[in-house]
């Protein structure tokens, strides 16, 4: 007998004989790295300009954008929870922002409902600038035009960073679904 | 990519509930969110003990880094070091020779001040350090400046001690954990702080912008009798720095003081100390209401 194409039987998450997918990984993938993207911020030392994207927003936003359906709508409560910990911003800010976020989106996509990636790149960089500006009209301390300009650079490099936040995304998000082995 | 028909509304009353529900939890979600940011600006600090907790959590893993990125930070010194070393090395020598015969000086200065000081029966009690830790991490994506220290309540520190780096002033404490704290850094735009300009009494205060400058504001208007490069030091004054701490220094004049960037850089630095509050009964006696007799 002739042997067929190795990979006939598999597609882009892996073989399909004797393998499924894991459930714990499926449902921890995409809230666990949008928590470790709250977190990741606090590692390096910025004393003088907020110079770190908020990668926990650009995950979830990623989340949302490059896979819709996974995140429930009321996913920001949980989620800005966790980010309200570590961000440094006042309590409730993380909460309140995502929420709406999604909620946004959840409108955006019902206007459009077929989109190209440049179009979500668009919706996202609006939504991070806007979220960016709030963060410096309710940071607690007294909206200044020194701290406004100071995160601008911040804000470029949100803007440019999120195409690679959202091909890792679609990476995990092959990951989350690959087949394991059964037996 | 398409939209997964989720929201398309089906027969089915339990698809339609579930979607329902969810956007009256997110709708809520959002309202909890602004009731709590609301909170949280009138008393700032009654989510503390659940940050406090939460930065505990994340000690482990900020210790580790903290110390991967001194150590490399003086690996990457010592190769560029030899980065034109030779003119560098000489360069060092003279300032080395200055320096010693400025350090000559500053130890008369000492047995003279010393001596006065014995004439006047003034104590100097020694000022030991609370504790000493790494800057474990900062808010690196928010608008305010903090750090986070690796130490907490269990090592003694209090809300409010100052802390320094070898060079100077780096902040104070905002919040403490059981094992980490949160300190405010010179840089933050609510950091306010009594400076005087070190060889002259000049008084003035030096505020955070939130760009990394710090802005002088004297308190004498008049003519700016600020230079480029003067150093400005803590002047002792509020109760929590002690005096003679290096700040700051002038790299721009403005109308009303100057701009100035800070000596003590926290990135810069591996350990820093906390210190003992500087005059505890002052930062009382400031904090009372003037309404309010101050009891003894």
């Amino acid at each position: 007998m002739e042997r067929i194409e190795p990979r006939a039987r598999s597609d882009a998450y892996g073989s399909r004989i004797n393998r499924s997918h894991s459930p714990l990984l499926a449902n921890i993938i995409p809230w666990g790295s949008i928590l470790i993207g709250s977190l990741l911020p606090i590692f390096p030392i910025a004393s003088a300009l907020p110079i770190v994207p908020p990668l926990g927003f650009l995950m979830l936003l990623a989340w949302r954008l490059v896979r819709p359906g996974l995140l429930p709508v009321w996913a920001g409560f949980p989620l800005g929870l966790f980010d309200d910990l570590y961000s440094g911003q006042p309590f409730g800010f993380a909460i309140l922002t995502w929420s709406v976020t999604l909620l946004v989106i959840e409108a955006v996509e019902m206007r459009w409902p077929w989109r190209a990636f440049w179009q979500d790149w668009f919706t996202a960089g609006i939504l991070a600038g806007s979220y960016l500006c709030a963060g410096w009209l309710l940071s607690g301390a007294t909206p200044t035009l020194p701290s406004l300009v100071a995160i601008v650079p911040q804000l470029v490099f949100t803007v440019l960073i999120y195409p690679l936040v959202a091909v890792f995304v679609s990476r995990l998000d092959e990951l989350r679904l690959r087949r394991w082995r059964r037996v | 990519m398409a939209p997964s028909g989720q929201r398309r509304s089906s027969y089915s009353k339990r698809a339609q509930y579930n979607l329902f529900t969810g956007y009256i939890v997110a709708g809520a979600g959002a309202l909890i969110g602004a009731v709590l940011l609301g909170i949280s600006f009138f008393q700032p600090d009654i989510f503390d003990g659940p940050r406090g907790a939460a930065q505990d959590a994340a000690s482990p893993a900020t210790e580790t880094v903290a110390v991967a990125r001194t150590g490399s930070k003086s690996l990457w010194d010592s190769i560029s070091g030899y980065y034109r070393a030779g003119s560098k090395n000489a360069e060092l020598k003279r300032e080395m020779e200055l320096a010693r015969i400025r350090l000559a000086e500053a130890e008369a200065l000492r047995r003279e001040n010393v001596r006065l000081k014995g004439l006047l029966d003034l104590q100097d009690e020694e000022r030991k350090p609370v504790a000493v830790a790494r800057l474990v991490g900062s808010t690196a994506s928010s608008t305010r400046r903090f750090a986070y220290l690796g130490a907490g309540s269990e090592d003694g520190v209090e809300v409010g001690m100052p802390v320094r780096s070898a060079r100077g002033v780096v902040g104070r404490i905002l919040e403490t954990g059981t094992t980490s704290s949160r300190v405010l850094l010179l840089t933050d735009s609510e950091s306010v702080l009594p400076v005087i300009r070190a060889g002259d009494e000049t008084v003035a205060f030096a505020e955070g912008r939130g760009d990394s400058f710090l802005r002088i504001k004297l308190i004498n208007l008049g003519i700016n009798p600020l230079a480029v490069g003067d150093m400005f030091v803590t002047s002792g004054a509020g109760g929590y720095y002690p005096p003679g701490i290096a700040v700051a220094i002038v790299t721009e004049l403005t109308d009303d003081g100057a701009l100035a960037r800070i000596v003590s850089d926290p990135a810069a630095t591996d350990f820093v100390s906390v210190e003992p509050i500087f005059e505890p009964e002052a930062v009382v006696g400031s904090q009372t209401p003037i309404e309010e007799e101050l009891g003894d």
